[in-house]
């Protein structure tokens, strides 16, 4: 998708280098536009129609239910309304009504703990792995494709896996912990280790997918450095952090700021292990969102749609701190 | 990348991160063409019984009654906490089906937003109908729709694990002799109750025959009798009787932990009975006793029949003989056996249960079931419901004791139904 964004964007980006306001297009256009003036409206209408596609996808499957999205969080609609027509404009009432619900700290601060504890622990691991699957050794794809397999489940499947594992009469964790002589641990029924039970499970999940996208970053390096750093008597360690580490940085990067998003948005694998409960312990923005949305008889949109436009807006900060250390790293 | 202007980083990110607003707006601009009509012979009915194909009785059922009212009948079946959305959807659009089977707490939110036509409109006949099941469907002096069949809990029990510990099922009358029962069940090495506490509508579907069983109101969660009820579930949890993923469980799961033949009681409903006869061991079933001994009221379970608003009010007449036409007495009878619910008239009932005398004691306890939206709370029960889900899961998680976790859902029902 990136790159259909990008494609007009470049033309748009040459324009005034070469000279002719008016030019726009392909590189093959602006030829024409150059060699005969006449034609360069056509092109430009050319260009129009190649972008129509992308734009009118954009505006009906991403510009427009965001809009509705924030409509609908800023009018107070009762099933009525919604149903009739004519809900009030209420302003930020609905973000008023959800900042001080008692829900909100705990939420807030869960869903904080659920995406940092993830990531740091899914970038280690994932990073662990790569560095070790990039020395090449027998059955390194095999057991690199095996990683893999948390990623190629579906959710549902994943997730209740999980949940009758760590189940606290007839689950496999607990029963193990008997063994070694420890007490029932209540995994998903105790408020004091739900949500460490669903971060477990998210961070397995999220796992392969920084060992993919970092194992490839790690392609990236030349081996020469490597070599070269062994000459000057590097060891192991100091040629990750002096070589593996600077120079995966890019990688890494997008590599956390793709994984924040996926993480702040994790509904399903909570939903389905504790509901966000007991009593709202596990209880995070997303699940949050759709309780209030679809979770009960009587579905409250507005409130609904606050919370989910607070989680882009949650989302939409880290993104610019990315571009903002991306700029500066590229000033340097 | 090096060069890409700020601007476009920004939109970049922000189409990235609608997707999660994908949720609740997706919905709301979604359209569903499952309620387009392609001729005005054709009527539309949904129904959450999703489990039916072409073949079934239910599809057959419907396909009779659309010939005998002269029409062809388009059915959709939904997944159940799918059709609320879609019925509110649908009609936001103007393509709500003809006929709408629905899950009967969902009447009052769905007549409140003014998708149903009440029974005087239509023309519905409701004087054959238990009073307590036609309460679901009673929104500000009007009633929406007519059960087909209602379904309630009731407590299942393993025969051979109450042999085992010397315990006779007549013997639970009350609170005090189920709580004794299940301390001689404990004591000889089986597993008490189990039942589903879960965080969400189910929890507090399973929590009501205790609630109300001690005597509580809904509008006083914290009423003496409330507290009681949920000490009942706590003290049972603490003491070991009913296990600690009560907190996790749906009706399902709860039901296959009996299913596994270490429990004695389980909680669960008169859909089970098909299942239950799966299970490989001797089951009896009992009322949930009230407090003090009777038979406490169940929340009612079941669908309703009701017809939502149309554009053209000249298809109501039709609408109407389709749904006079489930509910008669025949096919009544026919459409509760495929469901294993028990019929919303004392005429089905009694035939249902001269030919399996063991639904008695289900019928019993329908009779003594109430609306959870009725007592004219209507669209104020979700309200209230939530929060005192959220006490059960307080209070059994150990989070809160039971005063305090009512306490503090009483005052949030109090706010939210202000």
């Amino acid at each position: 998708m990136s790159d259909l964004i990008r494609a007009p964007g470049e033309a748009r980006r040459r324009r005034p280098a070469d000279g002719h306001g008016d030019a726009a297009g392909t590189a093959a256009a602006r030829a024409h536009a150059r060699a005969r003036p006449a034609r360069a409206r056509s092109g430009r209408w050319t260009a129009w129609a190649f972008l129509a596609p992308v734009l009118a996808y954009l505006v009906l499957f991403y510009a427009y239910p965001l809009y509705r999205n924030l409509d609908l969080s800023l009018r107070n609609y009762t099933v009525r309304s919604f149903v009739r027509g004519g809900a009030p404009f209420t302003g930020a009432k609905n973000y008023t009504t959800v900042v001080h619900d008692p829900i909100f700290v705990p939420a807030l601060v869960h869903t904080m703990v659920f995406t940092l504890v993830s990531l740091a622990f899914q970038f280690t691991i994932g990073m662990g792995l790569a560095v070790f699957f990039s020395r090449h050794f027998r059955l390194s794809a095999t057991l690199r494709a095996l990683f893999l397999v948390p990623w190629l489940l579906p959710l549902i499947v994943s997730a209740s896996t999980w949940s009758w594992m760590l189940n606290s009469d007839s689950g496999v964790v607990n029963a193990m912990l008997h063994r070694l002589g420890i007490g029932p641990v209540n995994w998903l029924t105790s408020p004091q280790w739900s949500l460490t039970s669903v971060i477990i499970a998210n961070i397995w999940i999220g796992v392969p997918f920084n060992l993919v996208v970092l194992y490839s970053g790690l392609q990236t390096i030349p081996v020469s450095l490597y070599e070269a750093a062994a000459l000057d008597g590097a060891n192991g360690w100091q040629r990750f952090w002096r070589v593996t580490f600077p120079l995966l940085r890019p990688v890494s990067a997008i590599t956390l700021l793709l994984g924040l998003i996926y993480t702040l948005k994790v509904f399903d694998i909570i939903w389905i292990m504790t509901r966000g409960g007991p009593a709202g312990s596990s209880t995070t923005f997303a699940t949050w969102s759709y309780r209030l949305g679809f979770g009960t008889l009587l579905p409250s949109f507005g409130p609904g749609a606050a919370v989910g436009n607070l989680l882009i807006v949650i989302a939409l900060v880290f993104g610019l701190l990315y571009v903002r250390l991306q700029r500066r790293r590229q000033s340097i | 990348m090096r060069t890409r202007p700020l601007w476009r980083h920004v939109a970049g990110l922000g189409l990235v991160a609608a997707v999660l607003s994908g949720g609740v707006a997706g919905c709301a601009s979604s359209d569903d063409g499952a309620g387009s009509r392609s001729g005005s012979g054709t009527y539309t009915i949904w129904d959450p019984y999703p489990q039916f194909d072409k073949g079934s009785a239910w599809a057959r059922l419907l396909d009779r009654c659309g010939g005998d009212a002269g029409v062809t009948v388009r059915r959709t079946g939904f997944d159940t906490t799918d059709l609320t959305t879609k019925a509110l959807l649908a009609a936001q659009q103007g393509n709500a089906p003809d006929v709408l089977v629905v899950d009967n707490p969902v009447v009052s939110t769905l007549a409140e937003a003014g998708v149903l036509v009440p029974n005087d409109q239509a023309r519905i006949v409701t004087s054959a109908i238990e009073p307590n099941l036609l309460g679901a469907g009673r929104v500000g002096g009007q009633t929406y729709g007519v059960p087909i069949g209602a379904n309630t809990l009731a407590l299942f029990y393993n025969k051979a694990v109450l042999k085992s510990a010397g315990v006779d099922a007549a013997s639970v009358r009350d609170w005090a002799s189920l709580t004794t029962a299940l301390a001689k069940i404990t004591a000889a090495g089986k597993k008490g109750i189990t039942f589903s506490a879960i965080g969400t509508e189910e929890g507090s579907f399973q929590f009501l025959p205790w609630f109300w069983g001690a005597g509580a109101q809904l509008t006083r969660l914290d009423s003496p009798a409330g507290v009681a009820a949920l000490s009942l579930w706590t003290g049972w949890l603490r003491k070991g009787y009913a296990p600690n993923s009560v907190l996790n469980n749906t009706q399902t799961t709860s039901w296959q932990e009996f299913a596994t033949g270490r429990y004695a009681f389980g909680e669960n409903g008169t859909w089970q009975l098909a299942n239950a006869e799966r299970v490989g061991f001797d089951y009896g079933i009992i009322p949930i006793p009230a407090e003090h001994g009777g038979t406490a009221p169940a929340p009612t379970g079941g669908e309703f029949v009701t017809v939502p608003v149309q554009r053209k009010t000249s298809r109501y007449a039709t609408s109407e003989k389709l749904v006079a036409c489930l509910t008669n007495t025949g096919n009544l009878y026919t459409t509760d056996r495929t469901l294993s619910y028990v019929a919303p008239t004392g005429v089905v009932q009694a035939k249902q249960v001269a030919s399996e005398p063991g639904l008695k004691v289900w019928v019993d306890a329908v009779r003594a079931a109430k609306a959870r939206t009725g007592d004219g709370l209507g669209t104020k029960y979700p309200k209230i419901s939530q929060p005192m889900w959220t006490a059960v899961q307080a209070a059994l998680s150990g989070s809160k004791p039971p005063q305090a976790a009512l306490s503090a859902a009483q005052s949030a029902a109090a706010a939210a139904t202000r």
